[in-house]
């Protein structure tokens, strides 16, 4: 919106056209309650001194800030001009300068990669090359290309699109809210038209990766490690806007891990995860093997592992019986458990 | 000589976050230099020496620390200067809500925690709302739905500034911020005459009095002085 226009669009009248900027007065503290009749520029040329000193106003400040706002805001609207469907990854340098040994490495939506190596090997590095959309500017010199193509600075740090979401281990909810609270919340911010559709169907389908179900008026803090796992990987398949997930680790409690990647898969995301354990590493298509900085191998996860990969999972459906069996006090007997 | 103004609430993150960001600079060869301002204690000095580069601290005692920052950039860039640093940060504690240390025409960066609370970025007025960067740490120990909403609310506050979300543990976007921060085609020489980007209410100096002018000359009234001699620091 031109600046001037907006000077002289009355502030009631503004809330209407662009209903979000009343949150954008209240946030900058503007004390603009039953003065919406006035033009903006009228508001401020009117606006007390000892207020504008007390609420550390800075008048032309908030109006450019303004005017960036609404702009920034109208790229929400304009839904997805590109879908992200792949993702291009060009090879660059070991940490000893020696080149990567590929041509290039092609992800498409719907695919899980696992990231494989030894501590201090690279793994973060190339999460970090693939969120940032690498140009050949960083210390592996790795160029990342999305849908072949490679970004523009400013598609490179939007803070409002960003490339990736991530998902660890280490992540807590902290905010004080309910489940429904917090998911009304993420969804008015992502300013989603059918909010209560999409609300739903996060806690439907969270409450389908947990062990144990969950009620929408739990307050997100006092859910358990599976729960707000569940919560977090359902919330961010279905409402967060970016295309790839990055996950670093999941833990292997009370939650179904297997249907967790499913979901993502089927919301369409590019998954890559950096994980040190053999059943989900081999639940990837694809995994790639980090050396001394580079890209050393990309292994396609053969049949043979497929099935290894199935009796791995019985051995942790052992293991989980055995726990829970602890847990209730009862005796294990090794032979018959195997 | 390079400078870059970086402020933020207390315990967000500013150090961690300029520690790998300085060990990206040190990596290709620029030289870096830190002034720390704070109220009261700091060990923030200690942590930045030992990366091997020239490190000065100042304590504003009572004066809000902002204040002080002003009352002393001048003779801080002098400094920078004489060790011939390619970039000069300050680190100040943003203590005061009322007030930021940047300056117009200086990078300035504000650090905010994704653990602080989604109406901190409307609480801390200047020190967010006039930064050219934000970079929001703690976003390892947070849900992706969390960071999104407080991106939002930071973007709300700020819209014009570029968002970076950077580990200060790990260092993951520290790389990727040292190439934002620093443009080595700014040369400051001094801050002689220019201005701040927020005046400064309350009454303790020439800045509380709306002076936005920076050098000797513009002050008077209660003007500490930070210690540069080689004893500190
Ligand atoms: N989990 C996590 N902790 C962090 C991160 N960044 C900083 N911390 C921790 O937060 C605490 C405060 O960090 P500092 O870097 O000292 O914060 P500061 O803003 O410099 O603090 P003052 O200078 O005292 O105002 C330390 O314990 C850091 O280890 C981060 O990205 N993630
Ligand atoms: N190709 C490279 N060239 C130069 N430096 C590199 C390269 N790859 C990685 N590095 C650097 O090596 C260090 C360790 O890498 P990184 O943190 O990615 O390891 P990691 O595999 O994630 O380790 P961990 O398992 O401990 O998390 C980082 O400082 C990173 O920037
Ligand atoms: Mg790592
Ligand atoms: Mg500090
Ligand atoms: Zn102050
Ligand atoms: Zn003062």
């Amino acid at each position: 919106m031109d600046k001037n226009i907006l000077l002289q669009t009355k502030i009631g009248d503004l809330f209407v056209t662009h209903p979000y900027t009343k949150d954008f007065f209240t946030d900058h503290l503007i004390p603009y309650i039953g003065k919406e009749n006035k033009t903006i520029e009228d508001f401020f040329k009117y606006l007390d001194l000892e207020i504008i000193e007390d609420k550390a106003i800075n008048i032309e400040l908030f109006i450019n800030s303004l005017v960036e706002y609404i702009e920034l805001m109208s790229t929400y609207f304009v839904s997805e001009k590109e879908t992200k469907n792949t993702v291009t990854i060009y090879p660059g340098l070991h940490k000893n300068g020696t080149p990567e040994n590929f041509d290039f490495i092609e992800i498409t939506k719907g695919e899980i990669i696992s990231i494989v190596g030894p501590t201090g090997s690279g793994k973060s590095r190339l999460l970090a090359d693939i969120e940032w959309a690498a140009n050949g500017d960083t210390p592996t010199k790795r160029k990342i290309l999305i849908n072949g193509r490679t970004l523009e600075p400013h598609e490179r740090f939007s803070a409002s699109n960003k490339l990736v979401a991530q998902l660890s281990q280490n992540m807590n909810f902290v905010m004080d809210l309910s489940v429904y609270d917090f998911l009304d919340l993420h969804a008015s911010s992502r300013m989603v038209e059918d909010k209560e559709d999409m609300i739903k169907k996060i806690f439907d389908k969270a409450n389908h990766l947990a062990g144990e179900q969950f009620s929408k008026d739990t307050p997100i803090t006092e859910l358990s490690g599976g729960q707000s796992r569940a919560l977090m990987i359902a919330d961010t398949a279905i409402l967060s806007k970016s295309p790839i997930i990055l996950i670093d680790e999941i833990e292997n409690a009370g939650i179904d891990r297997k249907k967790a990647l499913e979901l993502l898969v089927s919301e369409d995301k590019i998954v890559l995860m950096s994980t040190h354990d053999p059943i989900l590493a081999l639940m990837g298509d694809k995994r790639i093997v980090i050396k001394n900085g580079g890209i050393d191998k990309i292994i396609i996860t053969t049949k043979e592992e497929r099935n290894i990969l199935g009796k791995l999972e019985e051995l942790d459906k052992t293991m989980m019986s055995m726990r829970n069996k602890l847990r209730h006090g009862e005796k294990i007997i090794f032979e018959e458990e195997l | 000589m390079d400078l870059i103004t970086v402020s933020g609430p207390p315990s967000s993150g500013k150090t961690s976050i300029l520690l790998r960001t300085i060990e990206n600079f040190i990596k290709r060869n620029i030289k870096v230099g830190v002034v720390k301002f704070d109220c009261l204690f700091t060990d923030d000095d200690i942590l930045f020496a030992k990366l091997g580069i020239p490190v000065k601290k100042g304590l504003s005692g009572s004066l809000c620390p902002d204040h002080y920052f002003v009352s002393n950039i001048e003779e801080v860039v002098e400094w920078g200067l004489k060790e011939k640093v390619d970039i000069l940060i300050t680190e100040s504690a943003g203590l005061c809500n009322r007030c930021s240390p940047y300056i117009k025409e200086i990078k300035a960066v504000c650090v905010i925690d994704n653990l602080s609370g989604i109406n901190t970025p409307k609480k801390i007025g200047p020190m967010l709302k006039s930064a050219d960067i934000v970079v929001i740490t703690k976003g390892d120990i947070v849900s992706q739905a969390e960071r999104e909403v407080f991106t939002m609310k930071v973007q709300s506050v700020n819209p014009k500034a570029t968002i970076m979300h950077v580990n200060g543990l790990n260092g993951q976007g520290a790389f990727e911020l040292s190439t934002f921060i620093h443009n080595d085609q700014v040369h400051v020489e001094t801050l002689e005459g220019r201005t701040l980007r927020y005046p400064m209410p309350a009454a303790l100096c020439s800045y509380c009095l709306g002076e936005t002018r920076i050098g000797k000359a513009h002050q008077m009234g209660n003007v500490r002085k930070i210690d540069l001699s080689d004893k500190n620091g």
